[in-house]
């Protein structure tokens, strides 16, 4: 039974709503009677129907034939109601002077606030400057935390799908914490558009098999790490022409993940594997593990991991034997103030999304990068501490023009947002232009850009340059 | 007694490895593609070993000697080493941001010591007076209970009031960083330092306790509290006095951690201080020399064990278990020799 | 314990003990600014109490100096000595100590206007001097927060001289109001299902908050509950404890049987998110019930507890997931939990053998070492073929039943076909779970705990030494506490599988078995109902490790209230919340014996001999090295 207790009573009050309307009215048919009516026959299915029943039929049996006349009605006049979806997954009403709800998830407690919090504005700002669906105010709430954990994320979720009127949620911010979310999220009916989630656990695996975490009506728009990993090895391997690497990863998922992504198309390039290990989160005398993946003597050695762990890593690599001159590269993780002013990371390659957004404009806001990045700044309070801010922008931008394709408003003013529209409006998105470029979803959520820029730091004391000498481009074909 | 087994049978693969080269059954004991260590490699690990062997030694003087005198596991030790690591990182931002660090480096560390001794001196002693004092007399695991309380509240206030995260502290001048030595035994300055600091601290610390009065009263309290205090030792005050000069000590270790790494946050108390306590226990808790020499020996083994005994194991990845390692060594030796390497001086009281 | 004081006269309202008051006034200022630099005021100023009086935030602040005023005027009360009686002394000091703190607070809200030290302390920004103020001037906030302080500090005196009626009144007026406010999203989820969202709305403001009259209406309830039905609900407790001693087995039963009934229809009620809570509460229900046999019961101070939770979620995980690496049997849950058992058994084995003869504190960190072995191993890339890594394991399912429908081969006759899906997502289905395997861990505590085996634990814990001389083995003892421990952790660390559907590392980090140390001794060690209590105190309200709690607005500071609250009820309460009376009498005997002794009831001497031989009262003898007092 996919729809809960809840949903079947509110239809059944709508039901028996539509039999007195249709009962009192006039002659001509209200339209209230048909849309309610249509939604109970559609979306309740067998279950919606027996309490329809139940509940009407005890006031108003005589007027069950009016009822009837209703839906035919509703279909008569389907063509009119203009929205995607074939409620399948049910519908949500949003009753005048209500608003759209959805929701944003993201870490913004804690060690990885600095990666929600970017997030968040990026949320806030996208529906401030959204506006109205057809007439209709939308909210965010109160931002949820997922504790970048697989029980926050789970505990985060479960609040979203308790609220019956929830159409979508921005988030998560950490792959570990969509785990858990992504299965009641979808069970739910609702939709999830993740702005930072970028282990490929969560999609497929590009070669169009889907990966186990894979759930329908999840989307993202960071990019799949199997891209930024094919990206650093093709760096690595063509452009600077080295031929062996060791990665390091620090057993989170995200970096164990994006570490073998690279290792992998590193491998297949023709390049050697000459070490794959991991610290631990709070280790700092580093010696025994760069000694580990010196045995071998890398050309490269690739860490996509944070700090501080990242800083004792690019400080002790010089004093191993062995890794004297071994090129140092690294990914968005360490492309961090913190990091990049640290002396000892002059020199490093680091790849990231490419966030050279420009005056890139967001088809739906109308609002270009320049400007949104300079509302941020003066919103927060300072500059993003993350990349994702405008994924997370064009993920709602993105989830509002899908709840506006897929809703209409009813007779009664009332907004009727059709869930299974939301996912087939997002299934077939493809040219969208958003901030961060253009948006295209495959078949298993992946709608990213997926451009990857990796920037060459040479200077500590300007760190805003390092950031913008981007050496290498990638885009996928 | 392992332990001496373990380093013996490290050296001899080292050497094996040296003179009949990689293909010897002792590296390829189970993997095919264990790496040959060479000599600069084995020396980086042990001049490594031995820095972080004498930071976790100088904390765990600490640990030792509040154990000797009060007979529990002040589990919060570490946390004042943090405070001592944060203080200093603090007053050397601020002298950093004044010219001093650059312009007179040598004036702005003693400074940062300075302040970071008396920061974590304050600690310890605060922390003896409102959470410790009033269970003296309790039953043992009580006291312990309660130091785990201390730490988390510390570990938290730091986050809370600071901001979590990695502070960096400002980069060091490059006479620090450089390597000095004969060619085949290069050091980077700061461990040198590190070492030279920790031996000098230990030898004041040795001085105090076994030459003067007030060391008299620490190791007449330790013995028994009630003679002592008849005897016309203040007990309060000379345990005071044993959690400041932990404190200080731990002060020292967190400044020196600063030089070393050159990063804090508000979790670097937390393992360290666990590791010390264990290098307390090894080396036979309550003994000085031993704390050290156990600090010494687990930042030896958690940096070659996994070099020299698990890769030829088979082991992937083998140093991911650098902690695993330290506390099998640990707990091993709680096995073989429950009173640690050095562990003579337990009193009937603590054996209970 | 004592019978009423013996008031003499009221002593001169300026007869007072300065220096203490001094130094109760510093220590009420040094945590006013504590805890404004902490940043709690204005992270929790969003959680509005009553709209738009009260906030969580200033609440923070305001409760400080009622405590510390009511704290300061403490008198200890002797036995056989003549007390003063309260009166403007006690409001003087009182006042006097709030007038300091409120000064100290002040002195802040200048500094914060006139110093910059944002650059080490992250909290001293533009909102906390906007939230002292009251968005006004710096003199707004140094006179509201004299006053405030000073009053409250007054307050606080004043309830010294209150007859315990009021202040029970008092009392249950202030936990009521910030109660219902702090469960507001419970209620909310509750009215929905129980249709009294009328009632709700009116109490509760949209925002947030109670309303005004909301919180005046539950005001007043809680006061008229506390002056007529308490004195009922005490007569109706004594009626239930008289009958219970007059047919023990009779009343049991009926109470057993109307708590599983509760538990049964209850879940159906209740909403997703309250049902969510209740597993997150009920998994911490288990592992402290298991911590509680071990470090409880048989005195063992285990910190590496989290190892049987995390070996109970990876057997579970790699044995039912379709996708786990190397193994991959996706076994039903019910027939995997038998391995878990065996595993947790094995697990127990393996680390309680070696450590079980080590010293207390030895062995507490000894098996805080094991915890991070196990940790790392199932994290490391050498593991990673059996445990995925850092990738953890996906895609575990349910504990969905599935029985019956074979056919026995020579009758013919087909068994019954059960089968339920619970689904590990819906909190419904997985609390049943978690409370069928409460229940047991209920049962299996209950019994033993007056069982032969319990009493031997309980003698390991006070002396092993006599222990051993009674003929009891020692070693075996604790072995069976330890494993018994570990597989009560491992059946929560398979739910935990099962609910969350997947296993990461990062779930099992040595803070879980901290958090669950505080549950089992906040709650009252070697106590059920204390333990229980515990965990739907603390995980309920304040959330667990990586669980929110009603109060998601703590996530931050519960970490801090944890380590305060450990090391404030070690030195107030070691008995914890609910305690176990004989634990307790050990904890407070000197108390105990000396209160007697004033009383002339007994010779202290007999006394002690006395305690040392009754159960009731068990004296340990000295030189011990368990839980009790040497």
């Amino acid at each position: 039974m996919k729809l809960s207790r809840k949903l079947l009573m509110l239809l059944a009050v709508l039901l028996s709503f539509s039999l007195i309307a249709a009962a009192c009215g006039d002659d001509d048919d209200t339209s209230a009677g048909d849309d309610a009516g249509d939604d109970a026959g559609d979306d309740g299915g067998d279950d919606g129907g027996d309490d329809a029943g139940d509940d009407a039929g005890d006031d108003m049996a005589e007027d069950d034939g009016t009822a009837d006349g209703g839906d035919d009605m509703a279909e008569d006049d389907g063509g009119d109601m203009d929205h995607l979806g074939d409620g399948s997954l049910g519908t949500v009403t949003v009753e005048p002077g209500s608003e759209v709800q959805i929701r944003s998830l993201n870490a913004i407690t804690g060690d990885v606030a600095f990666l929600g919090i970017p997030n968040q504005a990026g949320i806030e700002l996208a529906v401030s400057h959204y506006g109205d669906i057809h007439g209709f105010g939308v909210t965010s709430g109160e931002g949820l935390d997922d504790l970048c954990s697989a029980e926050g994320g789970q505990a985060a979720a479960q609040q979203i799908v308790a609220d019956e009127q929830v159409v979508g949620v921005i988030g998560t911010s950490c792959s570990g914490a969509a785990a858990s979310a992504a299965p009641l999220i979808s069970d739910a009916g609702l939709v999830m558009i993740s702005g930072s989630n970028t282990s490929p656990s969560l999609t497929s695996d590009l070669q169009g098999n889907a990966n186990e975490s894979y759930r329908p009506g999840y989307y993202r728009t960071a990019h799949n790490d199997l891209f930024q990993g094919a990206a650093m090895a093709d760096f690595v391997y063509n452009v600077l022409e080295l031929t062996t690497a060791a990665a390091i990863h620090d057993g989170d998922p995200y970096t164990q993940g994006l570490s073998q992504a690279f290792m992998d198309a590193f491998v297949a390039l023709g390049g050697e594997n000459a070490g794959f290990t991991s610290v631990a989160k709070g280790d700092t005398d580093m010696v025994p593990v760069l000694t580990e993946v010196a045995g071998n003597s890398p050309q490269a050695l690739f860490f996509p991991i944070f700090p501080p762990e990242g800083n004792f890593i690019a400080a002790q690599a010089p004093g191993v034997s062995g890794l004297e001159n071994t090129q140092l590269l690294a990914a968005d993780g360490l492309l961090v103030d913190n990091f990049m002013e640290d002396p000892a990371s002059e020199g490093m390659y680091m790849s990231g999304p490419d966030v050279r957004f420009g005056e890139n404009v967001n088809e739906s806001t109308g609002e270009n990068a320049a400007d949104v990045l300079a509302e941020y700044n003066s919103v927060v309070g300072e500059p993003p501490s993350a990349a994702f801010w405008g994924h997370s922008y064009d993920a709602t931008a993105m989830l509002l023009d899908a709840v506006s394709a897929a809703s209409y408003v009813d007779a009664d003013g009332n907004l009727i947002i059709d869930r299974a529209g939301i996912r087939e409006y997002l299934n077939g998105l493809t040219g969208y232009s958003g901030l961060i470029g253009t948006i295209n979803c495959d078949d298993f959520g992946d709608c990213g850009s997926q451009k990857i820029t990796i920037v060459h730091h040479e200077d500590s004391s300007d760190i805003e340059a390092g950031k913008a000498n981007v050496a290498f481009e990638f885009a996928p074909a | 007694m392992l332990l001496t087994s373990l380093v013996v049978f490290g050296l001899f693969a080292f050497l094996v490895q040296q003179f009949v080269g990689p293909d010897n059954p002792l590296t390829r004991f189970l993997n095919e593609d264990a790496n040959r260590l060479d000599w600069d490699a084995f020396r980086g690990l042990v001049v490594s070993g031995l820095s972080q062997g004498s930071m976790y030694g100088l904390i765990a003087l600490g640990y030792s000697m509040v154990y000797g005198v009060l007979g529990f596991i002040n589990f919060a030790h570490g946390e004042v080493f943090m405070v001592g690591a944060m203080t200093g990182l603090i007053t050397s931002n601020k002298l950093f941001e004044a010219g001093v660090w650059e312009d007179a480096f040598i004036v702005a560390i003693l400074v940062a010591v300075l302040v970071s001794i008396i920061c974590a001196t304050l600690t310890a002693v605060v922390m003896e007076r409102i959470a410790y004092r009033p269970l003296r007399g309790a039953p043992r695991l009580i006291p312990l209970i309660t130091s785990i309380g201390v730490s988390f509240f510390i570990q938290n206030t730091s986050a809370l009031l600071l901001g979590p995260g990695a502070k960096r502290y400002p980069q060091l001048p490059s006479w620090m960083t450089d390597r000095y030595g004969p060619s085949w035994l290069q050091i980077e300055g700061q461990k040198i330092l590190v070492v030279l600091v920790a031996a000098a601290a230990m030898a004041g610390l040795w001085y105090l306790v076994e030459q003067t009065k007030t060391g008299k009263a620490m190791r007449a309290v330790a013995e028994d509290k009630e003679i002592a205090s008849l005897m016309g030792i203040d007990v309060d005050r000379t345990i005071v006095t044993t959690f400041a000069i932990g404190g200080a000590m731990a002060g020292v270790a967190g400044i020196l951690w600063g030089i070393l790494f050159g990063s804090v946050t508000e979790f670097t108390g937390f393992l360290p201080g666990i590791k010390a306590f264990s290098a307390a226990v090894v080396g036979g808790i309550g003994n000085l020399g031993g704390a050290m020499a156990g600090g010494l020996t687990l930042g030896g083994s958690e940096s070659l064990a996994p070099q020299l005994i698990l890769e030829p194991l088979g082991v992937s990845g083998h140093t991911q278990l650098k902690d695993a390692v330290a506390f099998l060594v640990l707990i091993y030796v709680l096995l073989v020799k429950p009173t640690g390497l050095f562990g003579e001086r337990l009193s009937s009281e603590d054996r209970a | 314990m004592n019978d009423a004081p013996h008031f003499g006269p009221a002593r001169s309202a300026f007869d007072q003990d300065w220096r203490k008051v001094v130094r109760y006034g510093l220590v009420l200022g040094f945590t006013l600014v504590f805890i404004s630099l902490t940043g709690m005021p204005d992270g929790l100023n969003g959680r509005v109490i009553v709209e738009p009086w009260l906030s969580m935030g200033y609440l923070s602040l305001l409760w400080v100096p009622l405590a510390v005023g009511f704290a300061v005027t403490y008198e200890p009360v002797l036995e056989g000595m003549v007390q003063a009686k309260p009166g403007g002394r006690e409001l003087v000091a009182g006042a006097a100590v709030g007038l300091i703190g409120g000064l100290c607070l002040s002195l802040l809200v200048y500094l914060l206007d006139s110093r910059d030290l944002s650059d080490p302390l992250v909290n001293w920004n533009q909102a906390l001097l906007d939230l002292l103020t009251r968005n006004g001037s710096v003199a707004d906030g140094v006179v509201l927060w004299t006053v405030a302080a000073t009053a409250l500090g007054f307050l606080g005196g004043l309830m010294r001289l209150l007859p315990p009626i009021v202040l029970r009144v008092v009392r249950a007026v202030l936990v009521t109001v910030i109660g219902a406010a702090a469960v507001e999203s419970l209620i909310d989820d509750l009215s929905e299902e129980f249709k009294l969202e009328g009632v709700v709305k009116w109490l509760y403001h949209p925002l947030g908050g109670l309303e005004p009259k909301g919180a005046i209406a539950l005001a007043i309830v809680a006061a008229v509950f506390v002056l007529w039905l308490g004195g009922q609900v005490k007569k109706g407790t004594a009626v239930f404890n008289t009958a219970r001693e007059a047919r023990p087995i009779a009343v049991n039963s009926v109470s057993v049987v109307a708590v599983a009934f509760a538990a049964i229809v209850l879940p159906m009620f209740l909403g997703r998110l309250t049902n969510d809570l209740l597993v997150n509460v009920g998994l911490f229900v288990l592992l402290a019930l298991g911590l509680n046999i071990v470090v409880g019961l048989a005195g063992i101070l285990d910190l590496g507890y989290v190892a049987f939770y995390a070996v109970g979620g990876y057997t579970i995980a790699i044995l039912t997931s379709p996708t786990s690496p190397g193994l991959t049997p996706a076994y039903p849950f019910w027939l995997a939990i038998f391995i878990v058992v065996g595993m947790a058994t094995l697990a127990g084995l393996f680390i309680g053998a070696p450590v079980i003869r080590m010293r207390g504190d030895y062995l507490a960190i000894v098996t805080l070492g094991f915890g991070e072995i196990i940790r790392l191993t199932v994290r490391s890339d050498w593991a990673s073929g059996l445990t995925g890594g850092a990738q953890g394991v996906l895609s575990v399912p349910g504990p969905d039943l599935h029985i019956g429908g074979w056919t026995l081969p020579l009758v013919g006759w087909t068994f019954p076909k059960l089968e339920v899906d619970l689904m590990g997502t819906n909190p419904q289905h997985i609390l049943y779970v978690v409370m069928f395997f409460v229940a047991i861990a209920i049962y299996v505590s209950w019994r033993l705990e007056n069982s032969r085996i319990g009493r031997a634990w309980m003698a390991v814990r006070e002396d092993e030494s006599v222990a051993e001389a009674m003929g009891i083995n020692t070693v075996n003892a604790k072995l069976q506490a330890f494993v018994t421990g570990a597989i009560l952790a491992s059946f929560a660390g398979a739910v935990f599988a099962a609910k969350v559907g997947s296993v990461f590392e990062s779930s099992f980090k040595i803070l879980v078995s901290i958090v669950i140390l505080v549950i089992v001794i906040v709650g009252g060690m070697g106590r059920i109902a204390g333990v229980i209590a515990g965990a739907f105190v603390l995980v309920g309200i304040l959330g667990g490790p990586n669980q929110p709690g009603l109060m998601a607005e703590f996530s931050e500071y519960k970490l801090l209230i944890y380590g305060a609250l450990l090391v404030w009820m070690m030195l107030k309460r070691p008995e914890g919340l609910i305690p176990n009376v004989r634990r307790s009498r050990e904890l407070h005997l000197d108390e105990f014996l000396q209160d007697a002794w004033l009383r002339g009831e007994v010779d202290r001497d007999e006394a002690e001999a006395e305690a040392e031989v009754d159960p009731e009262a068990w004296a340990p003898p000295e030189g011990n090295d368990g839980l009790a007092p040497a």
